[in-house]
């Protein structure tokens, strides 16, 4: 579970002025508003790459505010999947692991089983560098799943994609969501994409945060 | 327009095919073999290579730096950056000449026995001066053009800044590294004004390249001089072409 209490983030001229939610575990929520509206900020500081004004983020039961992202173990999938394209597909998805010094066989392992849940199994060769859009968001959701990490933060993951890359993507997402007992953070415009995957949706307005069923968008 | 600006590139082939005509490949040969143009081939080679090795050592974590972090006087350490770019090279010479023979500095380095000035030192110390603020503004641009974002992802998968740094951002700054080294080379290879002020022109001591072609002029050997040049030329022209074969060259200067 993440709760976020009395958030403050200041970046530049924008403030945000306490903030609090919270995201059972299990959860698939998406983070809806505005351009600006600071929901990126938001999902930034959860995953420690932004630091708060004030305020505390806790992660099932521990608090994580003045963590280092390495610490927090959140997965994290920018908008353009940001690969490290002087590797192959293999080697992004096995970076993590190989920063926790696990053996070569155990990365193998564990490489070619996120490569099968994902459908990216024909890519592992490739270097990540000339992947589609869809390939590189797949990649990027298998390297940020790696290490088992609790919790996923996605921002806006599908905003770059095709109508039918887009279909393929919310079907994964759903599959990842159904076999993996993980908690989403989901950033998005997209009303369609809250309808299709949101357990619960968080809508930033004015500063504050409204909770809505998806359906009530 | 187009015919124009085409000129220019005619103009600079033209400068160089004046100096092959005024030459022969005996007179380049003839020049290779003396004592004088060999040690200066060999002096070139070597304080070229420290200067561009001492030119990386700084210019990789400058240019991280300033391209990654925002802090107070930036601008200004930004321009302070480029003094060696625009400043007259004599007037470079001059300000080392100064730094380490009028300044207490002289006195700190007399306690260890150390002399600098007119000795080969001093050739990679006016080398470096110059070409270092060429290899820092292209790291400067290579980190610039480098999204950070994989840092950051690289910092959410486990790293810490050093390795994020190590792992992620150096692998894709390998032809931005290869531009600078280069670069560096090719400038210190080039480089004579700051030479003839602070380490003299003293032949078979502090004699590189560049102050050979001035020593062969004022003794009137003007042939040996160009053939100097020649050589001088295909070899900054070879390092050029190999950045632009392996390097990126939307980072040359």
């Amino acid at each position: 579970m993440i709760e976020c209490l009395d958030l403050n983030i200041t970046q530049g001229d924008f403030n945000l002025t306490n903030l609090n939610f919270k995201v059972e575990k299990g959860d698939y929520i998406v983070l809806m508003g505005k351009t600006g509206c600071g929901k990126t900020t938001v999902l930034e500081s959860i995953c420690g790459l932004r630091k708060l004004k004030s305020g505390e983020i806790w992660l099932n039961g521990k608090e994580i505010t003045s963590l280092v992202p390495a610490l927090r173990e959140i997965g994290y999938v920018p908008q353009d999947g940001a690969l490290f394209e002087t590797m192959t597909v293999a080697q992004n998805i096995g970076f993590a692991l190989k920063i926790r010094k696990w053996g070569k066989s155990k990365i193998e392992e564990r490489t070619k089983e996120l490569a099968d849940l994902l459908h990216i199994s024909y890519l592992l060769e490739r270097k990540a560098q000339g992947l589609s859009g869809g390939e590189k968001q797949r990649v990027a959701l298998a390297r940020a799943l790696s290490f088992y990490p609790d919790v996923l933060c996605l921002d806006e993951p599908l905003s770059a994609l095709d109508e039918d890359t887009k279909e393929q993507m919310y079907d994964l997402l759903i599959e990842l969501k159904e076999n993996l007992d993980i908690t989403i953070v989901h950033v998005s415009h997209s009303k369609m994409e809250a309808v299709k995957l949101a357990s619960r949706v968080l809508l930033f307005k004015e500063g504050s945060i409204k909770e809505l069923n998806p359906l009530e968008i | 327009m187009g015919v124009i600006a085409f000129t220019y590139v005619i103009f600079l082939l033209v400068l160089i095919l004046a100096d092959m005509s005024y030459t022969s490949p005996n007179e380049i040969i003839n020049a290779l073999k003396s004592e004088e143009i060999q040690y200066s081939i060999k002096l070139s080679l070597i304080s070229c290579t420290i200067t561009m090795i001492l030119s990386l050592i700084v210019a990789i974590p400058l240019g991280y730096f300033m391209a990654r972090y925002e802090f107070r006087f930036k601008k200004f350490i930004d321009a302070v950056l480029d003094i060696p770019i625009i400043l007259p090279p004599l007037v470079i010479g001059l300000s080392l000449l100064i730094l380490f023979n009028q300044t207490p500095l002289k006195g700190f380095l007399d306690l260890f026995g150390i002399s600098v000035s007119f000795t080969v030192v001093s050739v990679i110390i006016a080398q470096f001066t110059v070409a270092c603020a060429f290899a820092i503004r292209t790291m400067y641009i290579t980190f610039l053009q480098i999204n950070n974002r994989q840092e950051q992802v690289a910092l959410t998968l486990g790293c810490n800044q050093r390795q994020s740094f190590f792992y992620v951002l150096l692998p894709q700054a390998k032809n931005g590294i290869l531009t600078a080294g280069a670069l560096a080379w090719a400038r210190a290879l080039g480089e004579f004004g700051p030479l003839l002020i602070f380490s003299g022109s003293t032949r078979m001591r502090t004699e590189v390249l560049s102050v050979s072609v001035y020593l062969e002029i004022t003794t009137g050997k003007i042939e040996a001089a160009v053939a100097v040049s020649i050589i001088m030329i295909i070899s900054g022209f070879a390092v050029l072409m190999i950045v632009r074969m392996f390097g990126d060259s939307k980072k040359m200067l």
